[in-house]
C-alpha cells in the first residue's frame, strides 16, 4: 500500500511539449510510471517520448483513463491549468510549477471547493511511491521501498530526508512534497492523514519550514488522532524577519511562523524534531527504536 | 515588491480612495514649490523610505509656512534614518512627500492580506490606529475585526459595514468608509498586492474619511502583468546583490555574516545557513540557484557571493534533481576563472550527475574541499574561516 499513487496510477503531463516536462516524462517513463497521454493545446495529434499528445484534458482522459495529472505549464497559465484538471474530474492533479501569483490560487482554491480533484502543490517536487509510481522532479534512485512516510514543503530538503533514510537502510511508502507556496492544495494534515490510514506506514517525517502557521496546525491534529509516531525538521531557524527566504511561503512577519515557535508546539505534541537537517534520519531511527518498529523499517 | 507611500497613494486615488493631496520632491527647492501648489496653512514634510516607523525616527515634519517647509526639507533629505525596520545601518532619505496637512479626529488602522488558514483575503480593522497592528494584536487582540472575503463577489457592502460598526466609525461617515474599504479590496486584488495597510486611516474635522499612510507590497510572482507596478520599483532602495541576482533570477538575501552559501532549493538553502549556525559560524547570504540553473547563472551567482566584501570563505551545498550536479561544477570552476579564488571553498555534491560534477572539480585544478554530506561540510568551512 502507499498513499495517493501506486503502480495502477495512468497519469497525463500537462504542458509535455515544454522542455522541462520532456525531460522528466523520460524520467517518470524509465522509473515505471504509467505515463498514457500529454497535453498541450494546438499539439493534439503529436507525440513526446512515444505518449499520445492532446489538445485537451478532457480528451486526454476520455481517450485513456487517466486518474492523475501532472502539471508544468508556465506560471501564467497554471491555474488554467489546474481548472482544467479539476473540470475533467481526475482524481489527483500534482502542480509542479513555481512563481504562481497567489490571487490565482485563492481563485483555484475557491473553484476546487466541493470538486473530486485533490491538488498536490503547486511549487512543489510531486509524489513518489518508490518502486512504483514516480509523478515529478525528484531524483528517483535516491528512494526506496519501505514504511516510512514522507511529507514535505520543501523538495530538495525531501531529498536530503529520503537520502538520509535509504542510505541508513529504511526505506519509504510514499514521500509528498505539498510545496512551498502560501495557498496550496494538500496541506500536511491531509497527508498526515492518509498516512495514518495506510497499513504500510509505521512511522511519518514531516518536514517543515518558516512562514504560517501549517507545521503548529499539523502538529496540533497529530497529537489528537496520529496512531504513529512522528518525526519533524524545521528549516530557517537562523532566517531573519521580514526577509522572503525564495519560497513565497517562507517568511516571518509579525513575529508569526518562527522556528522557535514551531519547535516548541511540535516538541508539546509528541513531535521529536531533528536539531538539524543533517540528522533527520537519525532522529527518525531513534523514533523507531523507542517505538519498536526498527526491526520492521529496517528493509535493506 | 516594495513601493514609496506616494506611490502607494497614487495608485489608491485610482480606486476610489480618499489619499490628501500631495507631491514628491527629491530636492528642497522642489519641496517648497510642491507646498505652494498645495496652497493649505499646514503641511506635512514625509520622508519615503521602504521602512515603517519613520515618524518616531524625525522622518516627519508638520510645517505651519513655506520657511519651516524648507528648514524641514533640509534637515530630513539625505539624513539617515534608523527604524525598527531598516536595521541598525538605516536608510537614507532621498525623497520626500509633501502633503496638505489635514484635521484629524480619530486614527484607525484597515490592512488587507492572505490569510492563510481559510486561502483568501481578510480584511482586518481596528480602532487603535497609529500603533503597529502587531503590538495590538498581542496585547488587545479583542480590538482587531477581521472579514474574510470570499474571491467571486469580492468585499461585501455588508462585511465593510460591519467592520465600520465594530470599529465605531460615527454613522454618518459609514458610506465614506464604505466605499474607502471597497476601493481598498479592489485595487489589493487588481493589483496583486500581497499587504495592503493604511495606519492611520483617519476622519477629519471637515468630515472625510482620509488614509493618512499606505503601504502596499505586491506580489512578485504577479509583477508580469503589473507591468505599471513594476515601474514604481526605486533600485536605491535596494541592495545591490539582491538586485544583481534577481537579473539573474536567483533567490538571494544578504545576511551578516562571513560564509558565503550556494544552494539548490529554498529549503536546503534555509537549512544549510541553519547548520552553518549550529556549526559555529555565521552565513554571509541565503542564496538558491533554482532548479534551471545553466552554468552562466552559477557563475554569476558565484561572482555575488564574491563581492560581498565580508565574505571570508564559501560553502557550495548542491542536492541535484532538477538540477545536475555537472552544471554546478561547471559554473563553479568559469566563475573562479573570471574573479580568482584566494579564500576557502568547500562543495558537497550530491544526486544528479554526482559523479561527472566531482570529476570536473577534481580536474579543474581549483583548491576545493570536498565535502560528504552537508553536516561534514559546513564544520569544514566554518573551522576554515575562524
Amino acid at each position: 500500500m502507499s498513499v495517493y499513487v501506486n503502480k495502477d496510477t495512468k497519469v497525463i503531463v500537462q504542458g509535455i511539449t515544454g522542455g522541462t516536462a520532456r525531460f522528466h516524462t523520460k524520467q517518470m517513463l524509465e522509473y515505471g510510471t504509467k505515463i498514457v497521454g500529454g497535453v498541450t493545446p494546438k499539439k493534439g495529434g503529436t507525440e513526446v517520448e512515444g505518449v499520445p499528445v492532446f489538445n485537451t484534458v478532457k480528451e486526454a482522459v476520455d481517450k485513456t483513463g487517466a486518474t492523475a495529472s501532472v502539471i508544468y505549464v508556465p506560471a501564467p497559465f497554471a491555474a488554467d491549468a489546474i481548472i482544467e484538471a479539476v473540470d475533467a474530474e481526475l482524481d489527483l492533479a500534482i502542480c509542479i510549477t513555481e512563481h504562481i501569483p497567489v490571487m490565482d490560487m485563492v481563485k483555484v482554491k475557491r473553484y476546487m471547493e466541493g470538486k473530486k480533484t485533490r491538488l498536490v502543490g503547486p511549487n512543489c517536487p510531486g509524489v513518489i511511491t518508490p518502486d512504483e509510481c514516480k509523478i515529478g522532479i525528484m531524483p528517483g534512485y535516491i528512494h526506496k521501498k519501505g514504511h516510512i512516510g514522507v511529507v514535505s514543503r520543501s523538495g530538495t530538503l525531501t531529498y536530503e530526508a529520503v537520502h538520509q533514510l535509504s542510505e541508513a537502510g529504511y526505506g519509504q511508502t510514499t514521500a509528498v512534497g505539498i510545496g512551498g507556496d502560501p495557498v496550496n492544495g494538500t496541506n500536511f494534515i491531509d497527508v498526515l492523514s492518509a498516512f495514518n490510514d495506510d497499513p504500510e506506514t509505521e512511522a511519518v517525517i514531516m518536514i517543515g519550514e518558516i512562514g504560517g502557521t501549517a507545521e503548529e496546525e499539523a502538529a496540533e491534529w497529530v497529537k489528537a488522532n496520529m496512531k504513529k509516531p512522528v518525526v519533524g525538521f524545521i528549516g530557517g531557524a537562523t532566517a531573519p524577519p521580514g526577509k522572503r527566504m525564495g519560497h513565497a511561503g517562507a517568511i516571518i512577519s509579525g513575529g508569526k511562523g518562527t522556528a522557535d515557535e514551531k519547535i516548541r508546539v511540535m516538541n508539546e505534541c509528541g513531535i521529536k524534531v531533528a536539531e538539524t537537517p543533517a540528522v533527520m534520519g537519525e532522529t527518525m531511527i531513534s523514533v523507531l527504536k523507542e517505538n519498536n518498529l526498527d526491526a520492521k523499517c529496517k528493509t535493506h | 515588491m516594495n513601493i514609496h507611500e506616494y506611490q502607494g497613494k497614487e495608485i489608491l486615488r485610482k480606486y476610489g480612495v480618499n489619499v490628501p493631496n500631495g507631491h514628491v520632491a527629491y530636492t528642497v527647492d522642489e519641496a517648497v514649490e510642491a507646498a505652494k501648489k498645495l496652497g493649505t496653512d499646514v503641511t506635512v514634510v514625509k520622508a519615503q523610505i521602504h521602512a515603517g516607523g519613520r515618524g518616531k525616527a524625525g522622518g516627519v515634519k508638520v510645517a505651519k509656512n513655506l520657511d519651516e517647509v524648507r528648514t524641514y526639507a533640509g534637515e530630513i533629505l539625505g539624513k539617515t534614518l534608523v527604524t525598527h525596520q531598516t536595521g541598525p545601518e538605516g536608510k537614507e532619505v532621498k525623497r520626500l512627500l509633501i502633503e496638505e496637512g489635514c484635521d484629524i479626529k480619530k486614527e484607525y488602522y484597515v490592512g488587507l492580506v492572505l490569510d492563510r488558514a481559510t486561502s483568501r483575503v481578510v480584511m482586518m480593522a481596528s480602532e487603535e490606529g497609529g500603533t503597529e497592528i502587531e503590538e495590538v494584536a498581542a496585547e488587545t487582540p479583542e480590538k482587531i475585526f477581521k472579514e474574510v472575503i470570499d474571491p467571486v463577489v469580492g468585499l461585501s457592502g455588508y462585511q465593510a459595514r460591519r467592520l465600520a460598526f465594530n470599529i465605531n466609525i460615527p454613522d454618518e461617515l459609514l458610506n465614506k468608509a464604505v466605499k474607502f474599504m471597497t476601493g481598498l479590496y479592489n485595487a489589493f486584488v487588481e493589483k496583486d498586492c500581497s499587504i495592503a495597510e493604511i495606519n492611520p486611516l483617519v476622519t477629519t474635522g471637515d468630515g472625510e474619511v482620509l488614509a493618512l499612510d499606505a503601504k502596499l507590497n505586491f506580489d512578485d510572482n504577479a509583477l508580469f502583468r503589473q507591468k505599471d507596478v513594476v515601474e514604481f520599483r526605486d533600485l536605491a532602495e535596494e541592495d545591490e546583490k539582491e538586485i544583481e541576482a534577481s537579473k539573474y533570477d536567483l533567490s538571494y538575501v544578504a545576511l551578516d555574516g562571513n560564509i558565503g552559501c550556494m544552494v539548490n532549493g529554498a529549503g536546503l538553502a534555509m537549512s544549510t545557513m541553519d547548520i552553518i549556525k549550529h556549526s559555529g559560524g555565521e552565513p554571509a547570504n541565503f542564496l538558491d540557484v533554482g532548479g534551471g540553473a545553466t552554468a552562466e547563472k552559477v557563475t554569476e551567482a558565484f561572482k555575488i557571493i564574491l563581492s560581498d566584501p565580508n565574505v571570508k570563505g564559501i560553502f557550495v551545498n548542491i542536492f541535484g534533481g532538477i538540477m545536475k550536479c555537472d552544471v554546478i561544477a561547471e559554473g563553479v570552476v568559469e566563475a573562479t576563472k573570471q574573479v580568482g579564488l584566494e579564500m576557502p571553498l568547500v562543495v558537497r555534491l550530491e544526486g544528479t550527475n554526482v559523479d561527472l560534477g566531482k570529476k570536473i572539480l577534481n580536474e579543474s585544478g581549483l583548491n576545493i574541499t570536498s565535502a560528504d554530506s552537508m553536516a561534514d561540510g559546513a564544520e569544514k568551512i566554518v573551522s576554515m574561516v575562524k
